[in-house]
């Protein structure tokens, strides 16, 4: 057994065995935990299969962003565990049946899996062979140009949650007093300040 | 096994002795320490009090407003590791739509500056 058949089965069975713990893990912040196991496991086939940006950014976005995010989300959910484990049985039935068809759905699909004669050619036109260039930059002369309006409509769409976060969780308290740095820096001595000479033995 | 997996054979040998390094502190743990636990001991201890409640409490949703900013931001970046790699090779049409994809996300940044979402109250 060569190394890379071996890494393989290490990162496949370790993203199998920690996607199941996502979901059979009582606590929600092993699970999250879990699906940081399984975004690196998944980063590591990435890394066989030669596509070392995605994996590189897998590992970056994902588990360095997304699961904090959910970290927080779980945190921030003040809700009581065991009583949400309470309507299990009461929807069991449902989650059995959703799970059932979409189990027959994936089944019907990969039945059916056929791969039309012209693909493998239309994609080798697209995509320069990893052989010949390095793998980020094979993706940096498609994204930028020939996948140009994807590209700008990915930008529109960060701007879109960008100001789609703001407008919804930033809530400004009018009972705080904020710091102005200019008004601090401009404020003039002369004009906030009075000197007052007091007589002994009186008041102001 | 081709160049590529070759470069990054030293990382899963880290991660083997990494593994097992781990394994091996807990398990020597296991083995070796003397432990013998009464309830005091293994009670949940603050500072000398008891502990007032739950750890699980609300966040203040700002938390949240930072974290989506900074994956905005995270994402934008990763945009640019490839086209600074394929710089030589895009041109010009490349060099302008990285150039209008930032002018967008810059004007993203301006609103949130003035909307004063970068600051902490």
């Amino acid at each position: 057994m060569t190394i890379t058949v071996f890494a393989f089965y290490l990162f496949a069975l370790t993203a199998v065995a920690a996607g199941l713990m996502v979901v059979l893990s009582r606590n929600p912040v092993h699970s999250v935990l879990f699906l940081i196991l399984t975004f690196f496991s998944a980063a590591g086939l990435f890394v066989l299969m030669g596509a070392e940006f995605v994996a590189m950014l897998l590992v970056i976005v994902y588990v360095g962003a997304v699961a904090v995010l959910f970290l927080f989300v779980v945190m921030m959910l003040d809700v009581d565990f065991a009583e949400l484990k309470d309507g299990l049985a009461q929807y069991m039935p449902v989650g059995l049946l959703v799970g059932i068809i979409l189990l027959m759905e994936l089944g019907l699909v990969f039945g059916h899996w056929i791969i039309a004669d012209g693909a493998p050619a239309l994609r080798q036109a697209v995509a320069p062979m990893p052989e010949d260039t390095h793998n980020t930059v094979a993706l940096g002369n498609l994204i930028y140009t020939k996948y140009i309006y994807l590209f700008q409509t990915s930008g529109l769409i960060l701007l879109v949650a960008m100001i789609g976060a703001i407008v919804l969780t930033l809530r400004h308290r009018p009972d705080i007093k904020r710091q102005n740095v200019l008004e601090q820096m401009y404020r003039d001595p002369a004009k906030t300040m009075q000197l007052k000479d007091v007589k002994p033995g009186q008041g102001l | 096994m081709n160049d590529l997996l070759m470069e990054y054979l030293p990382i899963l040998v880290f991660l083997g002795v990494a593994i097992g390094l781990g394994l091996v502190l807990l398990l020597a743990a296991v083995v070796v320490a003397v432990r013998n636990p009464d309830p005091e001991k293994i009670s949940a201890y603050e500072c000398g009090f008891n502990a007032f409640d739950d750890a699980r409490m609300k966040f203040d949703v700002r938390f949240y407003l930072v974290s989506i900013l900074f994956i905005i931001f995270d994402l934008e970046v990763a945009f640019l590791f490839p086209w600074a790699a394929s710089f030589q090779y895009i041109g010009d049409l490349g060099f302008w739509s990285m150039m209008v994809f930032l002018g967008v996300l810059t004007i993203g940044f301006a609103y949130e500056w003035k909307k004063g979402a970068l600051e902490w109250e």
